[in-house]
């Protein structure tokens, strides 16, 4: 039988008191939302916080609308609301593509995007969706709100810029004319993490890649951001050889471990042949967008 | 720590380890073994039960959070003798064999005909894509949902 260890548990009545508890406590504190990343890591005793702080009535974390050209998505919105929003379909319909492989429907009914951005696995998509899309998150502390962009947000394996004290509250994607995104993974059965995953963003202006985002997940230590293959598309008009020259680019420079799911060659492969489906998807779905 | 939610529509407090986790609450404190422990990793989907209408992994909650939160287990399914369409459709077509997912199985069904009374086979397979059955191979647990629905719209037309 997995237990975690012993801990105090308290419920947080709003994001301030969420704030001063984890100050009170101290780093033996942690935040349990949706609890599908924490509490299998407590049973296996991979960690061990001494305090649990339940945000699960923070309901003014649930919501996400569109507010001064930006969606806002609430820390504690869950994968299931994420994926039926209609919002986020017209909008980001990768979210959409994302969360239909998140995982399973039972796990998505609890599981939140503030906890699995936090978590910062370098196999769970939405770090991949929230990259591609330029994505900034809030972190809320004592003295204040501050706004980092997703691709500071990721320190390392497992490590965020979630700082002692704090806690992340929204996640803010800036609306632009002429978008189309997508997200492609593979993986070995239902509900498993990825072999790898793409995430693919595009925002058209006169027949030309004004930006794109591009992200990989599952094929190195954390996220990966496509700075290369960014840099490629901008100002280029779409086409199957440009987006083929993307994919090379993401084939390079992931750096995927081999593992049970497959060896080195094969998930470098798949990272461009996967970059290349997310890229040809978004460009389809910017015909049409405003 | 104390804790009151309602079980199966009645009102529960009870006194608990904030670490103990729905599952043993349910089989271990409350003596409802209907709801079955499996992988222990939330992967397997035999632990599933209702919290608030939506199925939910049991072993990967803590009792704490159900704090004033409904839960609902196998064992409401039947009411005073007469099986749910679900359990009745797992009857007809032979939709078990060992029965160890069995409940999972039919809490997951119960939530995916109570938000869509009509599914597809496709609509079912991907709602019981987080329950693991090691015996039939799915078939006939998506018949038997199929069954379950086809047979509620029938008593609906005739109430």
């Amino acid at each position: 039988m997995q237990t975690p260890a012993p801990f105090e548990y308290e419920r947080a009545t709003s994001v301030e008191e969420a704030i001063a508890a984890l100050r009170r406590v101290g780093p033996e504190a942690r935040i349990i939302a949706g609890g599908h990343s924490l509490l299998p890591m407590m049973k296996l005793r991979l960690a061990t916080p001494e305090h649990l702080i339940d945000i699960n009535d923070l309901t003014e974390l649930a919501y996400i609308r569109e507010d001064d050209g930006e969606i806002r998505i609430g820390a504690l919105t869950r994968h299931v609301d994420l994926e039926r929003s209609e919002l986020l379909a017209r909008r980001f319909p990768l979210f959409a593509d994302a969360e239909a492989v998140i995982a399973d429907p039972v796990v998505r009914n609890r599981g939140t995007i503030g906890g699995s951005l936090c978590q910062a696995d370098a196999a769970e998509d939405l770090s991949a969706v929230c990259s591609a899309v330029k994505a900034q998150v809030v972190i809320r502390g004592a003295e204040g709100e501050r706004v980092v962009a997703m691709e500071d947000f990721h320190v390392g394996p497992y490590t965020t810029a979630v700082g002692a004290g704090e806690m992340l509250t929204e996640v803010r994607v800036p609306v632009r004319p002429g978008a189309g995104s997508a997200h492609e993974k593979v993986e070995r059965r239902a509900g498993d993490w990825a072999i790898a995953a793409a995430s693919a963003a595009l925002w058209m202006d006169d027949g030309a890649i004004a930006d794109a985002g591009v992200a990989l997940g599952a094929v190195g230590m954390t996220t990966i951001h496509l700075a290369r293959a960014e840099e490629l598309l901008r100002g280029r008009a779409p086409s199957e050889e440009l987006f083929a020259q993307a994919a090379a680019i993401a084939s390079e420079d992931c750096s995927p471990r081999a593992d049970g799911r497959g060896p080195v060659d094969y998930k470098r492969h798949l990272a461009g042949v996967l970059t290349h489906r997310a890229l040809r998807r978004a460009a389809a779905r910017t015909k049409g967008s405003g | 720590m104390n804790v009151s939610l309602t079980v199966n529509g009645e009102p529960v407090s009870a006194d608990v380890e904030p670490r103990r986790l729905l599952v043993h609450f349910l089989r271990d404190d409350l003596g409802l073994t209907g709801t079955h422990w499996g992988c222990d990793t939330s992967n397997c989907g035999a632990c599933v039960v209702l919290m608030d209408g939506r199925p939910v992994k049991s072993c990967t909650i803590l009792t704490a959070m159900c704090e004033g939160h409904e839960i609902r287990t196998v064992e409401s399914l039947e009411v005073e003798g007469r099986l749910d369409p679900v359990q009745q459709g797992f009857y007809e077509r032979h939709a078990l064999q060992c029965g160890f997912c069995t409940p999972g199985m039919l809490m997951t069904a119960r939530a995916l005909l109570d938000e869509n009374p009509d599914p597809t086979e496709h609509e079912i397979r991907t709602a019981i894509s987080g329950a693991i059955c090691r015996c039939t191979g799915y078939k006939n647990i998506v018949s038997a949902v199929r069954w379950a629905a086809e047979h509620e719209a029938a008593v609906e037309q005739e109430a």
